[in-house]
């Protein structure tokens, strides 16, 4: 059995909590650093099969998203904050998209 | 000729054959695997455009909602009625093979104690907009799921086929030509060694009866 993770401000996971998801509220970019860290390293890899990440942090965690793009665990999928969204996750489908075919054709 | 050295001879123009056979073939099923790979992508692709708007615009009412409920609760009051949640989501994972990529399927189950409803706390101390808010963020979150599910496949997909389109391309553009290549050259070199042989055995024919017969021409 795998769990769910939410990380993001505290006012966007607070929702989340009440569907029985493991959230972890944080407030910078580096707390979300360090719990995204910990909660996908190897040993625990088992744990979480999804990680939904808040948009504004996506930035900061780059290159550790990037990390789990090529394996079937977890799936990190952005989700917009409170304060609307980036366009990050159509910027994340387009990029999926680029690497397919080899060019933009959205 | 060639870049790389190889021997002229019949043993290995028959290897090189082979080769080329092999090939073409691996070149025709790669074709044939990353057509459908596209196809099935594409499919994923519109799926997955659609459920990011769905729940862009379903979070961000349910955000919306939430600001409310917390405008009209105290901090505290909401903070402790959410704190302590009554149900574990947990989710199962099984998995469907795509054109042999294996790609994740999620389904969840909520282990709600009780059977009222989906809200994880009493009713007596919180407002209705809360109510509202989870319900909201409840509706949203299985399109968010399904949208986990899509974009892990549509990410796992573009890998595979980004490696088939490059394998295709080697075999279009790099292998097969090289392997033509090389198999004229041999069969060139082959054709003019066997004239030049035939020449020189006609030369000695001639040689060999003049001595004999002082045969002239």
């Amino acid at each position: 059995m795998y769990k769910i993770a939410v990380i993001g401000s505290p006012d966007t996971v607070i929702g989340f909590k009440a569907l029985g998801l493991d959230t972890f509220p944080v407030r910078e970019a580096e707390e979300a650093h360090r719990i995204f860290r910990s909660i996908t390293r190897p040993d625990r890899s088992e744990e979480y099969a999804v990680i939904y990440l808040e948009e504004n942090l996506a930035q900061a965690l780059k290159t550790d998203i990037d990390r789990f793009k090529d394996s079937p665990n977890p799936a990190v999928i952005l989700i917009p904050g409170k304060d609307g969204s980036l366009g990050l996750g159509q910027a994340a489908l387009q990029a999926a998209v680029e690497r397919a075919v080899g060019v933009n054709i959205l | 000729m060639p870049k790389s050295a190889v021997t002229p001879t019949r043993m290995v123009l028959n290897q090189l054959k082979g080769r080329l056979r092999t090939a073409s073939r691996g070149h025709k099923l790669l074709k044939d695997k990353r057509d459908e790979e596209m196809r099935q992508f594409m499919d994923i692709v519109r799926r997955n455009k659609l459920l990011r708007e769905k729940v862009d615009k379903g979070l961000s009412e349910a955000f919306a909602a939430m600001s409310m409920a917390s405008a009209v609760m105290s901090p505290e009051m909401l903070e402790q009625s959410l704190l302590y949640a009554r149900q574990q989501t947990q989710l199962d994972v099984s998995h469907k093979n795509i054109m042999s990529v294996n790609v994740p399927v999620y389904h969840f189950n909520s282990q709600s104690p009780d059977q009222n409803g989906q809200l994880p706390y009493g009713f007596a101390q919180t407002s209705g907009e809360l109510d509202d808010a989870i319900s909201r963020l409840y509706a949203v979150f299985e399109d968010m799921l399904e949208l986990a599910q899509v974009e892990k496949t549509m990410q796992l997909l573009a890998e595979d086929i980004e490696k088939t389109r490059r394998r295709v391309n080697a075999l279009e553009y790099v292998m097969i030509p090289e392997l033509q290549e090389n198999i004229r050259y041999i069969t060139m070199k082959l054709a003019e060694n066997e004239s030049s042989t035939k020449v020189r055995l006609m030369k000695v024919k001639e040689m060999v009866l003049q001595d004999a017969h002082h045969y002239q021409r």
